[in-house]
């Protein structure tokens, strides 16, 4: 199953506001494959997310 | 209150006072006066931010500070500000963290290298510890060990005496510690500690000679009037720079779903607090991108302010430096140079 990066929750249904804060607000918050609380580090010019079980993800800029 | 522009009696309206009082004299506006520019109809926004874009012109010139900010602790933190999605007392998804120095020194170097003269070092606490506070003196040495010397603010909570005096002896030039909101309006918000209790860091602060950075967040549900009554509150404080925010709704807080300030409401603020600071360093901060998009955050940049935060923020992201950088030189706007602050 894969949920939603912004609030955790089963990735189908509708998450327009989750994809919307993502695209503009928001790092990730939630391992996308567990839904975990992930340890999210933001910096001026980018983030890094780290999931305990899944490993880290940054941003791409 | 919506008579048109042409119907306004010129010898009271509050905009025609405004550019005797604070254009041409350089006296920021009394609460009531504020309160009036706030409650300007949507046709006078125009000839109000073109006021206050003059006010800025006159009174702090053509340049733009630009400052890029860190978080050094994220998350965790015992106080309750109801805004903020790192209280520990919250359900917030923003978990602790900590950026080591090597991290530290990188987001530095990013700051500096779009051009910015601040980089402002942030934790959330209620104040530092001894722990914090060597983090902070170990960090300080890297990035000047780095060979960069952007000047270096720090926003961490209230203070002692003792803790100002050695912010001061790293070379902390200024410190952040913003009030929030209206003095009135400051118990709905935060319960932990107090309006005063800030208020006597902010003393301690300006009494070492750190430059003070004193501002807060419109949208928290307070009304025009305690608007205004924090303008003035702030005016009196006389800070070298106000760092002017809007509410993001983040989620888990209690103000999660709090609506945001419209674009409209905004600019009347940024216009306000120009005229009530008329030579502070007024600076777009956080939420910006939510409130006012594209196009709104250039009226700002015409309407009083006169310096932004580039990059992300302490947890929420904000639009990329470049873009910023642009704008200001779409705007022709000349970014402040490191020289001239020292």
């Amino acid at each position: 199953m894969a949920y939603c990066s912004y609030c955790g929750k089963p990735a189908e249904g509708d998450h327009e506001v989750c994809t919307r804060r993502l695209a503009v607000l928001d790092p990730p918050r939630y391992c996308a494959e567990c839904a975990r609380r992930m340890v999210v580090q933001v910096t001026p010019a980018g983030w890094t997310a780290r999931c305990s079980r899944h490993g880290e993800i940054t941003s791409a800029r | 209150m919506t008579a048109a522009p042409e119907q306004v009696d010129r010898s009271t309206d509050v905009v025609d006072v405004a550019r005797e009082q604070v254009l041409e004299r350089g006296v920021g506006l009394t609460e009531a006066q504020v309160l009036e520019v706030l409650e300007l109809p949507d046709d006078r926004i125009e000839d109000l931010l073109a006021l206050a874009h003059d006010v800025r012109m006159r009174w702090c010139g053509p340049e733009v500070e630009v400052e890029g900010i860190v978080s050094l602790k994220t998350g965790g933190c015992p106080e309750d500000c109801h805004f903020c999605s790192q209280s520990g007392q919250f359900p917030s998804p923003v978990r602790s963290a900590w950026l080591d120095i090597p991290g530290l020194v990188k987001a530095a170097r990013q700051t500096a290298d779009t051009g910015a003269t601040e980089f402002c070092i942030v934790a959330a606490v209620r104040g530092p510890d001894k722990r914090l506070l060597s983090q902070v003196r170990e960090g300080i040495k890297a990035i000047r060990d780095d060979g960069n010397d952007i000047q270096i603010a720090c926003s961490l909570g209230m203070l002692t005496q003792e803790q100002v005096d050695e912010l001061v002896s790293m070379g902390v030039h200024r410190y952040n510690h913003n009030l929030e909101t209206a003095r009135s309006h400051f118990p709905n918000v935060v319960t932990t500690h107090s309006w005063e209790e800030r208020w006597d860091t902010l003393r301690m602060i300006r009494d070492a000679g750190m430059e003070v950075c004193c501002g807060g967040i419109i949208g928290m549900g307070e009304s025009l009037a305690q608007r205004a009554e924090f303008a003035v509150q702030l005016a009196s404080l006389e800070p070298d720079e106000v760092p002017l925010n809007f509410l993001i709704p983040n989620p888990g807080t209690p103000y999660e779903d709090y609506p945001v300030v419209e674009g409209p409401d905004a600019l009347r603020a940024v216009a306000a607090f120009r005229l009530a600071l008329p030579r502070t360093i007024l600076r777009f901060a956080g939420g910006r991108e939510l409130t006012f998009g594209d196009l709104g955050a250039k009226q700002g940049m015409l309407g009083g302010i006169n310096a932004i935060i580039v990059g992300n923020y302490l947890t929420n992201l904000g639009r990329p430096a470049v873009q910023d950088l642009e704008m200001l030189d779409e705007l022709s706007m000349p970014i402040k140079a490191l020289s001239q602050t020292l």
